[in-house]
């Protein structure tokens, strides 16, 4: 009864095009955020931290960049990994260049450096499509983890081929290293969530965004119609490699700390960022948010269910973990296919007729 | 759309005419000179010359496979003939790429829909105005500035496409969901928000009723009389293109063999072989 966009009349473009044109969700969103915001860092505790919210967080940027470039230009990647070590190694020497400068610079310059390395594997795009494009970026993750393992400048020669992140500060907060409060890492991650959502989401929204769907969805008739396809495919890559660059630098500095390739940006993370936009729902924002919680609660959910809940050993708990996990992965897929955005989707329309769906 | 009408009006061209019903017809707008277009040893189109003038309504017809898609293809830049010349506002026009054509005010339908099915009605007219909206990335990003500014003044345009189209009520309906017909007239739309001053229509009317036809005439009629659009069609309908069009070119087998006004067409010798077949004795 409440949900309708009934009575409200929109009287210009700016109010027709808004987010949320639905005063409900408008509320809801104002008050996700005061409790994002101003409730949840005074109850966090390292384990909420560490466990469930900063890797969620991180996790979304890293999906909202690959759901730019898959979900919404539909050139598939399968180099997210490589990207975000690229992302990772960029922060980790800007870091040690440069110990006096705001962690804010050396994570948003970590996201430009890798998006110039995204738009280097991006050119060719042009040639290729599908899963050939798919093919090509795989290289890219496999070249850029056997970069980073062979040259031992980008792990500035530490004699255990790891990177370390030191303790660097924001506005005089501790926001890396082992000194960290939960609540700087958290908010320092939030931050970046929300203003690259709102990125995403104002980019998706304009025309760039018009631009990679028209190429997503028939590109030469896109091209006919004024679509330079050279200019469109590489400003996705560049875009989406600015995102998963930030989520790289993010994940090494803010979540891990310590990282060494292979290990926290190999092909298995390519592997779950993909999971996570196809489960979430392609060319969605609010689908990159639904995979990353759906990827990163699911299996601590288990754990706690299985192992704290009913007293079983660990071991055949990680076990049954993954069966469960991939079942509900093929469920999601068959119930439905356009991912959990489109189920909130249904449910939202749903709502709209409720209490009279005639 | 008021471009057109307003050059036409600040240069009349000598050799310009009015209409039986009233319209002006001004001077050459594109001109094809001695196309020829190969795919490897097939001849798609052979030694063909015509012009579009401007303010009519030019059609191409022939039997199937004649080679009147590959010529539209041509004219938007798609396929790159191997000999010959297109004059577009009586200069030559060099080898472009078609979002180049589409930037010089060539819009077209297609033959087979081709919209963006995974977006709404309202996204795939806009995307009809990319030409016009140049806003930096950074300002699109923030939503702050010459982005939003730009969004509305075209998304005004774009309204009046719309309104123009009477397609207000599915605006805001995924393109996917759309019936045959409508999807057309989206198309139609999204063309026309570029505001062309060509506009290339392949096969407006194909797998269409009667009804949804003489929908698509009067628009097609109405767009080149309110706006003073050039427009060069591709039709099968004879009855439609007999009363729609002023100039008629005819094709088989990738030659010209007929071109004039619609009552020369029909009596054309060539052209009545062409379509009902020659006795051979």
């Amino acid at each position: 009864m409440l949900y309708r966009e009934a009575g409200d009349f929109k009287t210009s473009y700016a109010k027709d095009s808004q987010t949320f044109p639905i005063k409900l969700d408008r509320v809801g969103y104002w008050a996700l955020m005061a409790v994002a915001f101003l409730v949840v860092p005074f109850f966090i505790n390292d384990y909420w931290a560490n466990a469930v919210f900063v890797p969620f967080l991180i996790y979304v940027i890293a999906a909202l960049g690959l759901n730019i470039l898959t979900g919404y230009a539909g050139q598939l990647s399968l180099g997210t990994g490589g990207f975000m070590a690229v992302g990772a190694y960029a922060c980790y020497k800007l870091m040690t260049s440069f110990p006096e400068v705001s962690m804010i610079i050396h994570v948003l310059l970590a996201g430009g450096i890798t998006a110039l390395v995204g738009v280097m594997f991006g050119l060719p795009s042009l040639r290729i499509k599908g899963f050939y494009l798919a093919v090509a970026t795989l290289a890219a993750q496999f070249f850029l983890v056997w970069l980073f393992n062979k040259v031992p400048w980008f792990y500035n020669y530490s004699a255990s081929g790891q990177i370390n992140a030191p303790e660097r500060t924001v506005f005089g907060i501790i926001v890396t290293g082992p000194n960290t409060e939960a609540w700087a890492k958290y908010l320092f991650c939030l931050i970046f969530v929300v203003v690259l959502a709102w990125i995403a989401r104002n980019l998706t929204r304009g025309m760039a965004g018009r631009k990679w769907m028209a190429i997503r969805d028939m590109d030469i008739a896109a091209e006919i119609i004024g679509v330079n396809p050279l200019k469109a495919k590489l400003t996705a890559f560049a875009v989406s490699s600015f995102f998963v660059g930030i989520a790289g630098a993010l994940f090494f500095s803010i979540y891990l700390g310590a990282a060494e390739v292979g290990e926290a940006f190999g092909i298995q993370k390519s592997f779950l960022i993909v999971f996570m936009i196809i489960i979430g729902g392609l060319g969605s924002i609010l689908g990159s948010f639904a995979g990353a919680a759906f990827m990163v609660l699911m299996p601590v959910l288990l754990k706690n269910i299985l192992v704290g809940g009913m007293g079983w050993p660990t071991d055949l708990a990680a076990h049954l973990e993954f069966i469960i996990v991939g079942g509900l992965i093929v469920i999601f897929l068959i119930v439905e296919p356009h991912g959990l955005a489109q189920l909130w989707r249904l449910a939202k329309e749903k709502m709209r007729l409720w209490p009279f769906p005639h | 759309m008021t471009n057109a009408a307003t050059d036409m009006n600040a240069a009349p061209s000598p050799d310009s005419y009015v209409t039986a019903d009233g319209r002006t017809i001004g001077g050459v707008v594109m001109e094809m000179k001695n196309i020829t277009l190969r795919f490897g040893g097939v001849v798609a189109i052979k030694d063909i010359s015509f012009d579009i003038r401007e303010g009519e309504i030019r059609a191409i017809i022939g039997p199937n496979g004649a080679g009147k898609s590959s010529m539209l293809n041509v004219i938007s830049g798609f396929y790159k003939p191997q000999e010959g010349d297109v004059f577009f506002h009586g200069e030559k026009r060099p080898l472009m790429k078609p979002y180049q054509v589409a930037q010089q005010g060539i819009a077209r339908t297609f033959q087979n829909i081709a919209l963006f099915d995974g977006m709404s009605v309202l996204d795939n007219i806009m995307t009809g105005r990319l030409n016009n909206m140049n806003a930096s990335l950074i300002s699109q990003a923030v939503w702050w500035g010459k982005a939003q500014k730009e969004e509305f003044e075209n998304r005004e345009k774009v309204e009046k496409v719309i309104d123009f189209l009477e397609i207000q009520a599915i605006r805001k309906t995924p393109v996917g969901r759309l019936p045959y017909g409508l999807k057309k007239r989206v198309e139609l739309a999204r063309a026309l928000a570029a505001e062309p001053t060509l506009l290339l229509l392949d096969e407006p009317m194909a797998g269409m009723n009667v009804e949804e036809k003489e929908d698509m005439s009067r628009f097609i009629l109405d767009v080149n009389d309110e706006f003073g659009t050039t427009i060069a069609l591709i039709e099968h309908d004879m009855g439609v293109v007999m009363d729609l069009s002023d100039r008629v070119v005819v094709m088989d087998y990738g030659k010209k063999i007929g071109d004039g006004t619609p009552d020369e067409v029909r009596n054309n010798q060539d052209v009545i072989d062409a379509y009902l077949g020659v006795a051979h004795d």
